[in-house]
């Protein structure tokens, strides 16, 4: 069956933003990309990916909105609770052991997953030995991780959570709220790097002894899921720590010989 | 041919819809999973909290994006990418529900060739979604379960039911 014009052109239009802006969606989940790009063309009442791609290479000022509709920000704080919960009960008794730790928190978004960490950290006695690494291809969502505020609205939602995944402290402690949003205390982040970083074309940059990376790869195609699990193995210590969210896994790829289950129903894996 | 099913659930729950159905039917019932690929005989279920895509090479792709018509899993991402992934050999039930969610999907099936069938709303237990699905895909046709299931049985092999 021939191509569809339409993905004819969707496939130059990811060509043309990987070679103009060097961001690469290419060997993503095409089902996904294509959803939001026909979100983007009603946004910018484009008819076509050709029309996008025409505005995308000619305007380089759209780009950064044309980002957010590539890459999911979609998260909340102690997503899965029972992953949490799992983590401190499970995986910090192991981290305990070792005088200082690395954890690197990929595909971050706009932080909140980092802010649950940093609690959790804090609550286990685990934060001052710690350095997390907060990192993201989208450069605005990482302001946003950086700035650690949150609306207002979704604080009922984030304490649920919290609660659920075994916290020891309320999540009140942990900002001060003000116009309508909670603005996070930011001795939670004084020892997190945020970076720019990119599973599909960046390399390894430190030991890791645990990587949370949740609800990034489901946007990868299988033979980009195996470059993140690349990276991933590289970058941990023997017997470091791999959480990934609550659908996703290791089974469908080359490198599941590289890990063992720790937790399988909450998918922490325990590298080899 | 592979059958796929989403049921609107609560999101912070496991769903048990695979280990209701699956000694009730002589097909294999499971979650869908990451990237698995799409196996014939087969009935899948959407997990709760995640839309199910299709990619064209046949896999399964879940996404967090945000809920459509308030729903994760939603039957309109589904119906969207599996039209555009099967075209005509594609069928598309809408049952009893209390959301349009379907609706715009259904008539992208259509759209695309495949075949559209909704339950009659005088006997679904919810009519909204039904009633929902024909006014926006009103060539759809109309059965309902007992047909539905007579139908579906006198199926041959070749198409895929979502």
């Amino acid at each position: 069956m021939p191509d569809k014009t339409e993905d004819i052109e969707l496939t130059l239009l990811l060509e043309a933003i990987y070679r103009k802006y060097h961001y690469d969606f290419r060997d993503y989940a095409m089902a996904s990309i294509k959803r939001r790009l026909k979100q983007a063309c009603a946004y910018f009442e484009c008819e076509t990916y050709s029309q996008l791609q025409d505005l995308i290479l000619h305007d380089e000022s759209v780009f950064p909105r044309m980002l957010s509709y590539l890459t999911v920000q979609v998260s909340e704080m102690f997503r899965d609770p029972s992953y949490f919960l799992a983590l401190r009960e499970k995986v910090l008794p192991h981290l305990h052991t070792y005088p200082s730790l690395k954890v690197w928190i990929a595909g971050c978004s706009t932080g909140e997953e980092l802010y649950s960490l940093a609690i959790l950290f804090r609550e286990e006695g685990l934060e001052d030995r710690t350095m997390f690494y907060a990192t993201d291809i989208n450069t605005e969502a990482l302001k946003k991780a950086e700035a650690g505020v949150f609306a207002m609205d979704r604080i009922p939602l984030f304490t649920e959570n919290h609660r659920k995944s075994g916290g020891k402290t309320s999540l009140s402690d942990y900002y001060t709220a003000a116009y309508g949003a909670a603005v996070f205390d930011k001795t939670l982040r004084q020892k997190t790097v945020f970076s720019d970083h990119s599973l599909v074309s960046d390399a390894v940059f430190a030991e890791m002894h645990f990587i949370s990376c949740r609800n990034v790869l489901i946007y990868f195609s299988r033979e980009l899921q195996n470059r993140a699990f690349h990276l991933f193995t590289e970058s941990l210590a023997h017997r470091g720590f791999l959480g990934l969210g609550s659908k996703e896994n290791i089974n469908f790829s080359k490198y599941r010989d590289a890990f063992q289950d720790f937790s399988r129903v909450d998918r922490i894996y325990q590298k080899v | 041919m592979p059958v796929i099913v989403v049921v609107h659930l609560p999101r912070d729950k496991e769903s048990v819809l695979s280990e209701i159905f699956s000694p009730k039917c002589k097909l294999p019932v499971v979650e869908v999973q990451d990237k698995e690929p799409i196996m014939n005989g087969t009935i899948y279920i959407a997990p709760p909290d995640y839309h199910v895509l299709i990619e064209k090479n046949r896999f399964f792709s879940l996404s967090s994006e945000e809920p459509v018509i308030f729903s994760r899993p939603s039957i309109d991402v589904l119906f969207e990418t599996a039209a555009d992934a099967y075209g005509s050999a594609l069928m598309g039930i809408v049952l009893s529900g209390a959301s349009p969610d379907g609706a715009a999907g259904l008539k992208e099936i259509a759209d695309a060739g495949g075949l559209a069938i909704v339950q009659d709303p005088a006997t679904a237990a919810a009519s909204v979604m039904p009633e929902a699905a024909l006014l926006s895909c009103p060539t759809a046709q109309i059965m309902d379960l007992r047909r539905l299931s007579d139908y579906l049985k006198s199926f041959s092999e070749t198409r895929v039911c979502a």
